[in-house]
């Protein structure tokens, strides 16, 4: 089984993280960039699936020249080789014109099953799995605890409001994961050192069939009007319970009109 | 005045408040029209629009439109931007929101704004991003602007619309059904208001120890009619379902009351409740991370301060 895994670099959440007051993008040079921690997930739910199936795993990112890290990271896990689609144009991209460049490598590199994280941590907009799908005509199988590959045949069990969605297709397919799913293994001494030697192909636009018109902040489909940090939240009333701790906070929240 | 189209959300026929919200809204920027997928769209259901505002109820009656992931609902919506030109499409900011969005905006070939917590005139979304650190204004700038709204974002307010029904046939086509649903599985539930919508939410964390000790969260969240959540600490060890799960992998909730008890505050759970109007913290440990945005936090066992708290907020009804 052909087997791609979308990892993006985002920022490290634990840094403060910027938007970038002249183009008003994230400011990703000023912070350290790390494997989305949902794409660990993927990683590892990839390398499951294929040691339960053979087959090969590829890394896709689309990222600036910095991503390679992170991209090693994934390779360390075990993924065989990658792919990182990097080009200028592609700085500022929005959800459209992410998930059309990379649905164009995706069909360059060819699979049977995709799988990504099902948000990102920066962006969070939890949207580039459907819209993959639906760009490569292929099933939407997101949002999924666990997977189950059977020949040609694929099921999921899909989180919902209530419970979950148990939800079948048939290969090729685009699969997101939550962090419930598996617990992704560290990079092992020998997983480290063997990334270092495994092939990373570097993918410019043209090489991915993808129009430079279509992409970039200049082709965006939303713009960032204005931005401003967030006024801190005022410091609040931290009391230390000596017997009466629950009749306090019952009285902050009579003065605040809850009760 | 032009025309907004709003999904509805429901379940078992009965319309999610967040709808209501997207009513509201809707109303100030133009004419909503609620879109209803799948069955159950009774006499109840469509008074209820109608009372918040809805002029028309578009109706695709079909089992066929909830059966397949997604892209059925989207392939609805889609139609109706064409048929119907409308100003805006809204739907509500929740997992399988967004992935609706998403799906629309690449086949109406627009713009989407996904997470906003706020709409003002020419559709600009307020969103509030990196755990709450940065406000953002942002518009769709091409196509028809397809914004997912947060629960909560603003309160729903009643106004009558005429409410005329129109039905929509509809047959998904064949790529819009590759991913069937075979199975749904209902998870328990009770009485409680579900956790994004919710006014009010009590999240319990390792601290609470055990499934059993849950009781003691419940109770509270009980005497406040509020909603219960839980940190992955706490559905990871199976004491709480995962869809009960507030952060980043769990739901964003944005409630007016948030109660944090026995839980650390770490960057993943507060990126799912860090805009909640109030927090109140209780936790052991003075040096927790969650007390740095509480507005109001006792430093102390849960297991007396919590049913102290209860016992008080009953006292006091
Ligand atoms: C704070 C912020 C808010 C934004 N809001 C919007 C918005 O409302 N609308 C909009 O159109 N754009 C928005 N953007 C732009 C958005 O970041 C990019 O379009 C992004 O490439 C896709 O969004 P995501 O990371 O949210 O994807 P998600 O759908 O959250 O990511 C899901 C998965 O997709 C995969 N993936 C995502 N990006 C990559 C990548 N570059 N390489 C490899 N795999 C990847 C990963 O597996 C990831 O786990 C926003 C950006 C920021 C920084
Ligand atoms: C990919 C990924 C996704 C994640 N997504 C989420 C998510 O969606 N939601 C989420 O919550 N987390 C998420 N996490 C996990 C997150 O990093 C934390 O591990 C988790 O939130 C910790 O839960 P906790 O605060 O309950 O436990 P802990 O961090 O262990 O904190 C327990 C707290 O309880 C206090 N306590 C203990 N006993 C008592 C007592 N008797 N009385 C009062 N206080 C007491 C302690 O002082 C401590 O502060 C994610 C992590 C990853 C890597």
């Amino acid at each position: 089984m052909n087997i791609v895994v979308c990892v993006k670099q985002v920022p490290d959440t634990a840094t403060e993280r910027k938007l970038r007051p002249d183009d008003k993008t994230l400011d990703r040079d000023a912070v350290d960039g790390v494997v989305n921690e949902l794409d660990e997930y993927a990683v590892e739910e990839a390398l499951r699936l294929k040691e339960a199936h053979g087959g090969e795993v590829t890394v896709l990112t689309m990222g600036p020249a910095k991503a390679t890290e992170t991209i090693r990271k994934a390779l360390a896990m075990g993924a065989d080789k990658a792919v990182h689609l990097s080009d200028d144009a592609l700085h500022g991209s929005d959800a459209l014109s992410t998930s059309y460049a990379m649905a164009q490598a995706l069909k360059k590199i060819g699979f049977d099953l995709v799988i990504l994280g099902s948000e990102s941590t920066d962006a969070r907009t939890g949207v580039l799995a459907a819209m993959l799908a639906e760009r490569l005509g292929a099933p939407q199988l997101t949002l999924a605890r666990k997977v189950e590959v059977n020949g040609s045949a694929i099921a999921i069990e899909r989180i919902t409001d209530y419970g979950y969605d148990k939800v079948e297709a048939t290969l090729p397919a685009v699969v997101s994961v939550v962090e419930k799913i598996n617990e992704p293994r560290y990079p092992s001494f020998k997983g480290i050192m063997a990334a270092k030697k495994k092939p990373v192909e570097a993918l410019g636009i043209a090489d991915a069939s993808v129009d430079a018109s279509a992409v970039g902040l200049a082709a965006a489909y939303s713009e960032v009007a204005e931005f401003a940090a967030a006024p801190p939240r005022a410091a609040g009333t931290i009391v230390k319970d000596e017997g009466d701790g629950g009749v306090k906070a019952a009285d902050f929240l009579a003065s605040k009109k809850f009760i | 005045m032009s025309e907004i189209l709003v999904l509805v959300e429901h379940v078992d026929g009965e319309i999610k408040k967040v709808t209501l919200e997207l009513l509201t809204l809707a109303r100030t920027l133009g004419e909503p029209s609620a879109v209803w997928a799948g069955p159950g769209c009774g006499d109840a259901a469509k008074a209820k629009l109608a009372e918040y505002g809805a002029d028309k109820i578009y109706v695709a009656d079909s089992d066929e439109v909830v059966n397949y992931v997604v892209a059925p609902k989207a392939e609805l919506l889609a139609r109706l931007v064409a048929d119907k030109s409308p100003a805006a499409v809204l739907v509500a900011s929740t997992i399988e929101g967004k992935e609706v969005a998403g799906r629309l905006a690449v086949k109406t070939d627009s713009g989407v704004i996904t997470d906003a917590v706020g709409l003002g005139e020419g559709f600009v979304a307020d969103q509030s991003i990196f755990g709450g650190g940065v406000n953002v204004r942002s518009r769709v700038t091409k196509g028809t602007p397809i914004v997912a709204v947060r629960p909560n974002s603003t309160a729903p307010v009643a106004a009558a619309g005429a409410g005329a029904e129109e039905k929509v046939e509809v047959a998904p086509s064949e790529a819009a059904r590759a991913a069937k649903i075979v199975e749904r599985v209902k998870e328990e539930k009770g009485a409680r208001p579900e956790l994004t919508e919710a006014a009010i939410v009590v999240s319990g964390g390792r601290g609470v120890g055990s499934a059993e000790n849950f009781a003691i969260i419940e109770k509270l969240a009980d005497s406040l009619g509020a909603a219960v959540g839980a940190s992955r600490a706490a559905t990871d060890a199976k004491w709480y379902p995962h869809q009960f799960q507030v952060g980043q992998t769990g739901k964003t909730v944005s409630p007016q009351l948030y109660i944090a008890a026995g839980i650390s505050g770490a960057i993943q759970h507060r990126a799912g409740m860090q805009t909640s109007k109030t927090i109140i913290v209780v936790n052991k440990d003075p040096e927790a991370p969650i007390f740095e945005i509480a507005d109001f936090g006792v430093v102390g066992d849960l297991f007396q301060v919590v049913p102290q708290l209860t016992e008080e907020i009953e006292k006091r009804k």
